[in-house]
């Protein structure tokens, strides 16, 4: 079928089989391969895309629904000018190591951010508990997202 | 003949060059310069062995066992080579090789050819054009097996008359036994004031690296290129050649940074099934991507153990006598196993001074999953069980659990429980010395009394070791290559994956000190049969010590050379007037400098390159006469020491277990990197609280009944506290700048420290598995008075 939506940014319209999985259609089709794949079936987070800038499980989607949506994937986020100040964040804060769950870690803390623009430590767990990371115990991840939202508070913004 | 490094896809260019858009920043020693690889990986552009993908390429799988002990009547696979787009249907008869793999005794087939050993061997290898065929084709294949007596117990396997796992084993179904003895144990007991024994049984531990088993190999103009998730190329090429039958020096192996290994590629997952797959089917890239459930059951994992300890001590504490005797249950193939079971031997007995010592270990076959390397490779077992030990005797003897490991720390100089002298750094005695120091520590009292209604909290102690390298027989050899490049930028050859650990960044920090260089200076190349040179697997704590020596070398002499051939063009008085700076050398007494590009394009290309060896160095000793020991890695003679301490709130009305803080002192030698250093604790203490709290293969008649991420489950952001982590940075002779192996030290401390909070909390202790809210409900439910001290 023809499905048309907007991917980072960029008005597509493409023809797929309405149910390609919608991880296979960016890593595949897209040559998207920041969008990562581990558990297969919305367990580990590590597939994470924005859908209308929600998180969403892109290994238990398929094609059709993203018909007339909005995508965003890690390779959406850093603009022209440079790296998105959150995965500045991550870089600085060492929050990275293997780098497996960071595609999704960044995107989740994105879409927590515009819903708590000010979260604490407890939230910032709770919002990325459903993203697995074997590497790091996590405690530089919610360094790095609580570095990039304080400084977001910083009045000038 | 030369495996030829050309053709390089867009795929590979990827790998070279510096960190594109990385803040330029000095190298230095000491300092915490960002990951070179976390750009690529935070924008999503760093190209793992999981993200090659073309138009043409083609999939592989395998159908598997599904029964752990059977013997093949037949293969039916006409149904499925009959489906269109089906390319190769393979079975063992396929195989010109040995069809054996495996790093110390070659036993594990690339497709089962007799027998089946575990529910996850491979049996058939299909490839078709996509995945729906190959799913389909792996489906309608019948394998017709005849069921034999499965063994899922080492101890009864070991027993007389028990069915073989492999019957031309000589010793049955014992794959290694060990024994090491210091003093007289005997005699040593009859004259200790107090004894402690206690039983303990650990489970299997599954890695769940988040990236799978995968990888995709091309067969072209008679060469065989492999690229995988892997910690080997240098061994996967010359284990994947024999298995298969093909030329080693046409087989050429890639390997891109791992999403996650911890051990578990530390050997063949997919390669030589990969090789044989594109082998059949020239001139198209063929890849093989295992799932979560296929990981999960034909991957390697932490070995089970059941561990028996006696410890004696003299009334004021001191230990006088310890006997162990451990099971290591290694599934159906060696896999490692025998060198897991050694080390595991080697630290039983913990970092302290026992005079007399008794210590045995098996590892044995089974028709369980694999047991294999992974993160601390025997020791996080031994550790859980004489860590405990420790502080059942400390309240047996009314001794403070901190008083009793620092009465019986090991001191330079000293013989270890397996009866090798230490003559490298010996930091336990320091990182013990500063918990009384620590804030937590010190507020642990009242912190304990403020527990909220319901709950109970305590605080438990660890000690805890790490040998560092392969031991005394197996070459633990490095070869660093450098190079200046023709634009005057310098481009370290990593001979050694990094797995996540970020190893590869050190190598650059390492370099760019000696270099005097700034990141923007420094390229990289990651291990590639065809480009860097053989330099040892990524494991056993050994990346950076060995690789980084080598590196060191090579450094100096690239230094040396630069600065006199500098010194040479600009009529200097000598090299000593010369130095290096961020992309030139300067003749200091005139304040001239040459730019690295312009020299470089003076200097041919052997004198561009450096190349250095290093081996570490191993025991003048041996505590043991069996040379199968040696083999297998004992003695080690440089170890890393660490004293963690958990802080646990215990809800005494569901059993569940909360860590609220935790603690951690680490000698691992001097600091290259401090956020590199800290990634690795903080990363090993949540493998070892998984472990600790609920991570549990649970494996009924040899199937696995926790098949997915769903039923076995790994920490989550909400099951992890904030940890506090400080090196006690102890100078390590050997070390490069005084470094010791930082990888697994913090994998072996959680699980008894735990436990000894728990005990603290409660009065109960676990004695089999990860303390689950189950297990900790059923033993406050039946409590008797003194369970602790059983």
């Amino acid at each position: 079928m023809k499905i048309r939506f907007c991917l980072n940014e960029k008005d597509m319209e493409i023809e797929t089989r309405p149910d390609r999985r919608v991880v296979d259609l960016m890593r595949e089709d897209m040559g998207l391969t920041g969008t990562k794949e581990s558990c297969g079936s919305g367990e580990c987070g590590s597939c994470t895309i924005l859908v209308d800038g929600e998180t969403r499980l892109s290994c238990i989607m398929l094609a059709a629904q993203l018909d007339g949506r909005s995508i965003t994937t890690i390779e959406g986020i850093s603009g022209v000018e440079g790296l998105h100040p959150l995965q500045e964040a991550f870089i600085e804060h060492g929050a990275i190591q293997c780098g497996f769950c960071t595609p999704g870690m960044v995107l989740t803390s994105l879409d927590l951010m515009g819903l708590k623009p000010c979260p604490t430590r407890e939230e910032i767990r709770e919002a990325i508990s459903g993203n697995l990371c074997r590497c790091t115990g996590y405690q530089k991840i919610v360094d790095a997202v609580e570095a990039f939202a304080s400084k977001r508070k910083v009045p000038q913004q | 003949m030369k495996c030829p490094a050309r053709d390089l896809d867009e795929h590979e260019q990827a790998k070279d060059g510096g960190p594109t858009g990385m803040k330029n920043t000095s190298l230095e020693i000491g300092k915490s310069v960002p990951r070179f690889d976390a750009i690529a990986k935070v924008t999503g552009k760093e190209k793992y062995a999981a993200d090659f993908w073309a138009q043409d390429v083609l999939w592989a799988g395998v159908k598997r066992a599904a029964v752990p002990h059977a013997r093949i009547r037949g293969i039916k696979t006409d149904d499925a080579i009959r489906i269109p787009g089906v390319l190769s249907v393979l079975t063992s008869k396929d195989v010109k090789g040995t069809n054996r793999q495996g790093v110390v005794r070659k036993d594990q087939p690339v497709l089962a050819d007799d027998k089946v050993r575990h529910c996850g061997d491979p049996v058939v290898l299909v490839v078709a054009e996509d995945r729906e065929t190959l799913a389909k084709a792996l489906a309608c294949i019948k394998v017709d097996l005849e069921p034999l007596p499965g063994l899922f117990d080492p101890e009864n396997a070991m027993a007389q008359g028990a069915p073989l796992v492999h019957e031309e084993n000589p010793e049955g179904n014992l794959l290694l036994k060990g024994s090491l003895e210091t003093g007289k144990v005997e005699a040593a007991f009859e004259s200790c004031y107090e004894t402690v024994e206690a039983e303990f049984r650990l489970p299997h531990q599954e890695h769940a690296y988040l990236e799978t088993e995968v990888g995709w190999a091309v067969f072209r103009d008679d060469f065989l290129q492999i690229t995988a998730s892997t910690q080997s190329p240098f061994r996967d090429r010359y284990e994947t050649a024999e298995a298969i039958g093909f030329d080693m020096h046409k087989v050429r192996i890639i390997a891109p940074y791992c999403g996650g290994a911890f051990g578990g590629k530390d050997g063949i997952t997919v390669q030589s099934l990969l090789g044989l797959a594109a082998w059949s089917n020239p001139g198209r890239p063929v890849k093989m991507w295992w799932s979560r459930e296929e990981s999960i059951l034909a991957s390697v994992k932490r070995h089970p153990a059941h561990l028996c300890y006696k410890l004696g001590a003299k009334k004021d504490g001191t230990f006088h006598a310890l006997s162990v005797r451990i099971y290591f249950d290694t599934g159906p193939y060696d896999n490692l196993g025998g060198a897991v079971m050694a080390l595991g031997l080697e630290h039983s007995g913990g970092p302290y001074r026992i005079p007399n010592t008794s210590l045995k270990a098996w590892a044995v076959f089974t028709n369980n999953p694999i047991g294999g390397p992974f993160r601390g490779f025997g020791v996080p077992q031994v550790t859980a069980a004489m860590e405990q030990m420790v502080d059942m005797m400390a309240k047996r003897l009314g001794i403070s659990p901190l008083d009793i490991r620092v009465k019986n720390a090991l001191r330079r100089g000293d013989r270890n429980p397996a009866g090798t002298t230490l003559t490298g750094s010996t930091g336990i005695g320091e990182c013990l010395g500063k918990i009384p120091a620590s804030r937590l520590w010190q507020e642990s009292e009242t912190w304990k009394k403020d527990a909220p209604p319901f709950k109970k909290r305590g605080v438990g102690l660890a000690s805890a070791m790490q040998g560092m390298g392969y031991g005394p027989l197996i070459p633990d050899t490095a070869n660093a290559k450098l190079e200046l490049t023709g634009d005057g930028r310098f481009r370290v050859f990593c001979g050694v994956v990094d797995m996540g650990q970020g190893n590869a960044s050190t190598y650059l920090q390492i370099a760019g000190e000696i270099l005097n260089q700034e990141t923007s200076g420094m390229e990289l190349v990651l291990p590639d049969t065809a480009r860097t040179l053989p330099s040892g697997s990524s494991s056993a704590s050994r990346t950076t010590f060995t690789f980084g020596n080598a590196l060191v070398k090579a450094s100096k002499t690239m230094k040396e050379r630069l600065l006199e051939k500098a010194s040479d063009i600009l009529m200097a008085k000598g090299p000593d007037e010369m130095a290096l700076v961020p992309g030139s050398v300067r003749h200091m007494p005139s304040g001239k400098e040459m730019p690295l590009s312009a020299l470089a394009g003076m200097l041919s290309e052997a004198e561009r390159t450096s190349v250095a060896r290093y081996r570490t160095p191993s025991a003048k000793e041996s505590p043991t006469g069996d040379p199968n020991l040696t083999l297998h890695g004992i003695p080690h003679i440089i170890f890393s020491y660490a004293a963690h301490a958990a802080f646990l709130e215990v809800d005494t009305l569901s059993g569940e277990i909360e860590i609220k803080r935790y603690l951690a002192f680490t000698d691992c030698g001097r600091i290259l990197n401090p956020q590199i250093f800290e990634q690795q604790m903080q990363g090993g203490i949540a493998q070892g609280l998984g472990y600790a709290l609920f991570e549990e293969l649970k494996v009924k008649q040899g199937m696995i009944r926790t098949p997915d991420f769903g039923t076995y489950i790994i920490p989550t952001s909400m099951d992890l506290p904030d940890m506090e982590s400080t090196a006690v940075e102890l100078h390590e002779e050997n070390g490069p700048f005084g470094l010791k192996g930082a990888g697994e030290i913090a994998m072996n401390g959680p699980f008894p420290a735990v436990a000894n909070a728990l005990a603290d909390a409660c009065g109960i202790r676990i004695f089999s598995g990860p303390m689950t809210p189950e297990r900790v409900l059923g033993a406050l439910k039946k409590k008797p008075p003194c369970q602790e001290e059983r």
